[in-house]
């Protein structure tokens, strides 16, 4: 048996993730009360993802960004539109038909820390994925885990180390390693970086860049942080309220920003030098 | 100006679970003058934390060993017993984390977890107490005008709790505020007005901060010095403005952000991934 994904046939200029009116809305029931409300979490979202691009999705907290992302992972089912990954709509299809295909899209959070069961061994951590797909002898994903800690920057002599033994930067690694484990073609990034210093930024950036670049992977990328994912998003798309309020290409996004929340974020974005020569002044 | 805060070769170890001694902090020196802004910055799991935690006597004998000195003026901390500590934290030194959703309690109106911080350092009574937690409000900028002070936490933005905690912090005069990650969680706009607030509290109570934030911009915002932290050791300390011109140390320049990615991961590649 083949550990990792089975060869893909996918057409570079077929989108690999079609998201079109999308929504979600959560109902809270008071207390003592017959009253529902109805809470937008987002609506109407249309998005399109091609195979080894990256789209960044930018607004502030409160936004439904999140919501997004884990109804496109399906951890939670959209209330309304339509989802097609590859081709295939995905909100068709029930429990079992779709276990498959969760190999397909892996999810990487904000925080490391709480993302990582404390009581597993870095080489359990990444093996987990595997042995839920029920995939190989425990040897061949033990064999898989540590190629895997290598490919991601972490010595594979560590694999008996528990997630308290690394720093935030190597934690993240190590999520990035899981999340690679079973050989998705989607990766998506919530707020992935955010937890991290500077250096690690630029460090895990750079992974995350090599590494799409080897496997032709997709990134959707969630971030309150227009400077950070600028820096290697193909197309941002800008959310503000529930909505997706401007879409392009990211130096269009930069060069002509239409949308009134989308000049005042790339006004909020100042570089350290700015901010250095204010004081000075 | 004077040294409010003296840390001589501070060394803090945690016991594991095999009885083995893992090193968080390792011969760290600094010193804090009054009203000065020191900034500490390094990857997480470096023992920024853990040196807050030391400063404020956070941490139990059974938890950790902690050597070394640290005078906060003139007084030897680490020999201090529970009782005087406690009258230190607070209003001596006092702290703001980086959750507000942590630091309150749920079930507590905001003005009486701001009157209870007043209460437990004087003997005033409730009402007095009551009195001055609103001037601690106001003092962050938070006005009444939509009951803001008998509403619950989770009724607030993420920004009015960040700026609660910051009132508690506050509110006892203290002279040392260890602020760890104040802005972490706050999106950008609430990020820049906490900032602002908290650099012109800063110089109208000439208070000494100690920034724990490993943002660039966080730092260049407010930091007059700047110390940087790698494996519980310091790397390098100064002048701000010095060290984001002229770094000694590349792991320095990529903290700053003062270089191009490209260049400063194929420099901190060979320090940082071992």
């Amino acid at each position: 048996m083949k550990l990792g994904k089975p060869q893909s046939n996918s057409n570079k200029f077929e989108p690999l993730l079609r998201v079109s009116g999308l929504g979600k809305h959560y109902v809270q029931r008071r207390l003592f009360s017959r009253q529902k409300i109805v809470v937008n979490a987002f609506q109407d979202v249309s998005l399109t993802l091609y195979p080894g691009n990256t789209l960044a999705l930018v607004g502030e907290s409160g936004a439904g960004k999140s919501s997004l992302a884990r109804c496109i992972a399906l951890l939670e089912r959209p209330s309304a539109g339509k989802l097609e990954l590859a081709g295939e709509n995905l909100l068709v299809l029930d429990r079992e038909q779709l276990f498959p295909l969760r190999r397909e899209v892996q999810m990487i959070f904000q925080d490391p820390s709480s993302a990582l069961n404390p009581r597993l061994t870095a080489c359990e951590i990444i093996a987990e994925p595997l042995l839920i797909q029920r995939e190989g002898t425990k040897s061949m994903r033990r064999a898989r885990a540590l190629q895997l800690m290598e490919q991601v920057g972490l010595d594979p002599a560590w694999e008996r180390k528990t997630p308290l033994d690394f720093s935030g930067g190597q934690r993240q690694r190590l999520a990035i390693a899981r999340a690679l484990a079973l050989g998705p073609r989607l990766l998506i990034l919530d707020e992935a970086l955010s937890n991290l210093d500077a250096a690690n930024q630029t460090l895990i950036l750079k992974l995350l860049a090599d590494l799409q670049a080897a496997h032709s992977l997709s990134f959707l990328h969630i971030s309150h942080d227009l400077r950070l994912v600028s820096e290697f998003a193909d197309d941002v798309a800008v959310m503000y309220q529930g909505r997706i309020v401007e879409s392009k290409s990211t130096w269009k996004l930069f060069a002509s920003p239409e949308h009134s929340y989308t000049k005042e974020l790339l006004a909020s974005v100042r570089s350290v030098e700015s901010i250095v020569l204010e004081r000075s002044a | 100006m004077q040294v409010l805060l003296q840390v001589k070769d501070l060394k803090v170890s945690y016991r594991g679970v095999d009885s083995s001694q893992n090193h968080a902090v390792e011969d760290v020196s600094f010193e804090i003058a009054e009203g000065e802004v020191l900034g500490l910055m390094g990857e997480s799991g470096c023992g920024k934390t853990s040196i807050a935690l030391a400063l404020l006597g956070l941490l139990s004998q059974e938890q950790a060993q902690i050597s070394g000195s640290i005078q906060f003026r003139g007084e030897e901390l680490l020999s201090k017993d529970r009782n005087s500590l406690r009258a230190i934290r607070g209003a001596g030194i006092s702290l703001v984390f980086q959750e507000p959703e942590l630091a309150l309690s749920p079930v507590m109106k905001i003005r009486d977890q701001v009157s209870e911080v007043i209460h437990a350092h004087n003997d005033w009574k409730w009402q007095r107490c009551r009195a001055e937690a609103e001037l601690a409000l106001a003092r962050v900028g938070l006005a009444d005008s939509p009951r803001i002070f008998s509403s619950y936490p989770h009724q607030l933005s993420g920004g009015q709790r960040q700026r609660v905690v910051l009132a508690q912090a506050l509110a006892c005069n203290p002279a040392l505020l260890i602020a760890d990650e104040p802005a972490a969680s706050l999106d950008a706009r609430s990020q820049g007005e906490l900032l602002a607030l908290l650099r012109d509290l800063q110089r109208k109570l000439r208070i000494s901060i100690l920034l724990i934030s490993h943002a660039p911009e966080v730092q260049a915002s407010l930091a007059d010095r700047l110390m940087v932290m790698a494996n519980g050791r310091i790397v390098e300390q100064g002048p701000f403005e010095k060290l984001y011109r002229n770094p000694s140390h590349s792991i320095t320049r990529a903290m700053l952000r003062n270089s191009t990615p490209s260049t400063a991961a194929e420099e901190l590649n060979l320090e940082m991934v071992r």
